[in-house]
């Protein structure tokens, strides 16, 4: 099953300069790189990446399409099962998903399936197909809360099936996690988020921001005085978690929300705006995935020396592959199987260290992951002015406080089924709200479930 | 874009702005607050709700220009528009959902402090409104920094002044009045509510402690996003760390680490110190350079 041709390499900033930088690390493939990678593909009879892609996007389709240059054809493909490749294409991690099932990477190396994704995904943003005829309204209004990927993307269907859709935002920009989480080096604002919303907005889609639902508005007050039909919740899963160790109510003690909020939704990189940042001269940043790795590179591109420190392994961080080889690159320093106890402070409040122990791996958890044990007596300081927080996060419990007979789990997760269905007629759930913090793919992908189900329930109305 | 219907400078550096924004007016709830940005390059900056109009669909925040993002939003005029005005947020008044027949046997004080007058007002107005008149002492540091005086008035039912250098009513500070009125005058009090500076807050919180008289304060933290994704507003109550923009604003004074509250309010006051300077030496009017607040 060897393949001759190796897996095309990708081009990349180089690492020293954009440690210094926010521009993309990734290039990507051009034309020529992008046939040559998508002539690796066995265009295998049973496909097993598209087992393992979590909304089934026909791959071998689309990647032979990629090989024969149409690559309008390819985006229709994907568009079939995702509606934000170039997004996806940059954030999915490919390694446990289609590239890890990869029939290739037994002997070799898999097929760069989300280096071709991003390929097409660009080329479409960049080809804009011809204002398609959006169907004719229907008549009925859907509520969508929340512009992050479970957001747009049921918007999308719903519009496409001719409802009016209209999001309601509660920051002053749209995007979620891809407008205010993930940094521009990693995920470009404009030609990419900015440019997947136009889309969005192209199908008709209103969008009103600075509108927090549960105080602006409430869904009964959609549902009952407004007109709508039907409500999507997309609100994601944006309550920061924090340690409870002492010492983090110091001075310099931030969560990752913040710090990354500060950084890519208010630009404080950028001299332009008027958003303080607090970024000192040693940073350690608390966690191992994708937040934490964002957090720490952010840190380092704004002058810190910057470390992670991590209670398990590697082989356990949750962060994808390509972020921590990316860190490493950039010189983050990797703390592994330790655990703060305590945030130092100085006479004033403000961080001077971070006490720690060590850890080792003890049994496998309920997570298979095998849970870290505090080795005894192996307390010691590592000397910072910052530490950010990026342990989780779970669902902000506002809409659940304001909404009547919607049930949410322990966790404060809204309850909802395979299809978005809540225990409240009208009101439909997924992404992160129903998950609790996850990935970009499954939420674009519950938004789409939920369009059908509530198409269902408005016709059956 | 909301509107701003009307501005005026209430005293030195404190402006009102009454700003058309239709869904706050008829949401908000005294002791509720916004979220205002300047244009597309300005901060989120929380401002307690100073009034509300449903029918007219206007809100008013008043402002006290301190920093880059103050100066900013004072800068503008009527018929200009803000970027953005989020809310209303943080929780209503406790008071708000209270049983109007146990709400009118109580004894309500209210204090404010400067700036703070402004969030006392709608709290006041609302309680005039639903047949409760509560006393209120008002502290500024002179004559000329005293805001909403006669508004005040039409509202509580004793209004007392206190000035720093005396130039209007008592000359000292508000916990002397507090004092004053509860011991001089035998005052019997059931409810405090305090909202100025924290320091203010703070004395304020120490004085009614000796008297056991239960008292609220709405705390002005750093704040991002206003509704519970960052935690730059975190603040300990009772020993538990809590939330100011979704558990607040307002809490019992004599839970909240009041000395910390006062150190986290500086944690980005160096940035914002060097701010001010560069925008002060690029002379008044600053206009968003990215072009983007058109
Ligand atoms: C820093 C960071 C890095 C990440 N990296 C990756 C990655 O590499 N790969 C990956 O697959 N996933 C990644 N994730 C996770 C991924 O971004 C999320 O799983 C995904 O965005 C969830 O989408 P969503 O639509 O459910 O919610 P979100 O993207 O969180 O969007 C929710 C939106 O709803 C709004 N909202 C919330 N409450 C209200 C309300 N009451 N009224 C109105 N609006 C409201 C919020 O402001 C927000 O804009 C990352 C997350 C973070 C934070
Ligand atoms: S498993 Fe690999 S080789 Fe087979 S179709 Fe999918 S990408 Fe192509
Ligand atoms: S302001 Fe962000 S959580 Fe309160």
């Amino acid at each position: 099953m060897a393949n001759k041709i190796a897996r095309v390499p990708v081009r990349e900033q180089d690492p020293q300069k954009r440690a210094a930088n926010f521009e993309e690390v990734c290039y990507g493939y051009d034309i020529e790189e992008a046939r040559k990678e998508a002539s690796r593909c066995l265009n295998c009879k049973k496909p097993r990446c598209v087992e393992q892609c979590p909304v089934s996007i026909q791959i071998p389709r689309f990647i032979s399409q990629v090989l024969q240059g149409d690559f309008a054809a390819a985006s229709r493909t994907i568009a079939e099962d995702s509606s934000l490749p170039s997004v996806c294409g940059r954030v999915c991690p490919q390694e446990t998903q289609c590239e890890g099932a990869c029939i290739l990477g037994i002997k070799g190396e898999p097929v760069a399936i989300g280096k071709l994704e991003r390929f097409v995904g660009d080329w479409a943003l960049e080809h804009p197909s011809p204002a398609g005829q959006t169907p004719p309204s229907n008549g009925h209004k859907v509520a969508v809360i929340g512009s992050g990927p479970s957001g747009l993307a049921c918007a999308s269907d719903l519009a496409r099936m001719g409802y009016r859709v209209k999001i309601f935002e509660a920051l002053h920009k749209v995007g979620g996690v891809l407008e205010y989480g993930i940094p521009e080096f990693r995920l470009p604002k404009e030609r990419i988020v900015a440019a997947s919303v136009e889309n969005v907005k192209r199908l008709g889609v209103e969008f009103e921001t600075d509108t927090i639902v549960g105080r602006t508005v409430t869904i009964d007050s959609l549902l009952e005085e407004e007109g709508y039909q039907a409500v999507f919740i997309g609100s994601g899963a944006g309550l920061p978690r924090f340690m409870g160790i002492p010492g983090e109510n110091l001075n310099g003690v931030v969560s990752a929300n913040e710090f990354l909020t500060r950084a890519n939704l208010m630009k404080a990189y950028d001299s332009r705006y008027d958003t303080p940042i607090y970024v000192g001269r040693r940073v350690v940043v608390v966690g191992g995935g994708n937040v934490a790795m964002d957090a720490v590179r952010t840190a380092k591109r704004l002058g810190a020396e910057a470390f992670i420190v991590y209670r398990r392994s590697e082989a356990e961080l949750p962060a994808r592959v390509e972020e921590v080889h990316h860190a490493r690159q950039e010189g983050i320093e990797f703390r592994m199987l330790t655990n703060p106890t305590e945030i130092l402070g100085t006479e004033q409040g403000w961080v001077r260290g971070i006490r720690c122990v060590r850890m080792t791996l003890g049994e496998p958890d309920q997570s298979g992951r095998r849970s870290p044990v505090v080795v005894e007596g192996s307390e010691f300081e590592i000397e910072c002015d910052v530490v950010i927080m990026a342990l989780g996060t779970s669902p902000n419990p506002l809409i659940a406080a304001t909404t009547a007979g919607l049930d949410t789990d322990r966790r404060g997760c809204v309850v909802a089924d395979g299809q978005g269905v809540t225990s409240r007629p009208g009101v439909f759930a997924g992404g992160d709200a129903v998950t609790g913090a996850a990935t970009v793919i499954l939420a674009m992908g519950a938004g789409r479930k939920a369009a059908r189900a509530i198409d269902e329930y408005i016709r059956n109305k | 874009m909301y509107k701003i219907l009307e501005k005026r400078e209430l005293a030195s550096a404190i402006w009102l702005m009454k700003v058309h924004a239709p869904r706050v007016a008829s949401s908000a709830r005294p002791g509720q607050f916004v979220i205002v940005r300047a244009d597309e390059c300005g901060e989120r900056i929380p401002l307690t709700v100073a009034d509300y109009d449903a029918r007219e669909g206007s809100v008013t925040i008043v402002i006290q220009t301190i920093g880059v993002s103050t100066k900013k939003i004072c800068a503008l005029d009527p018929g200009q528009c803000l970027a953005d005005f989020a809310g209303p947020l943080g929780r209503p008044s406790e008071f708000v959902s209270e049983d109007l027949q146990t709400l009118r046997g109580k004894k309500i004080l209210f204090v404010a402090g400067g700036v703070g007058t402004a969030p006392v007002y709608p709290q006041v107005k609302w309680l005039a409104e639903h047949g409760v008149r509560a006393d209120v002492i008002v502290g500024a540091k002179n004559r000329d920094m005293l805001i909403m005086t006669e508004q005040m008035r039409a509202v509580a039912g004793n209004l007392y002044i206190a000035t720093d250098d005396g130039s209007e009513g008592f000359k000292g500070l508000v916990t002397e009045v507090i004092r004053h009125l509860i011991e001089q005058q035998g005052r019997h009090y059931d409810l405090c509510v305090a909202i100025g500076p924290m320091i203010m807050m703070k004395f304020v919180a120490l004085t009614t402690r000796d008297y056991g008289l239960k008292t609220i304060v709405s705390l002005n933290s750093l704040m991002v996003d206003g509704t519970g994704m960052c935690g730059a507003c975190r603040v300990s109550v009772g020993g538990k760390t809590v939330f100011t923009c979704v558990d607040g604003p307002e809490f019992d004074a004599h839970l909240v680490d009041f000395d910390e509250a006062m150190r986290r309010q500086g944690m980005y006051r160096t940035q914002e110190q060097r701010a001010l300077k560069i925008a002060e030496e690029r002379a008044a009017g600053h206009k968003c350079r990215i072009g983007l607040d058109k």
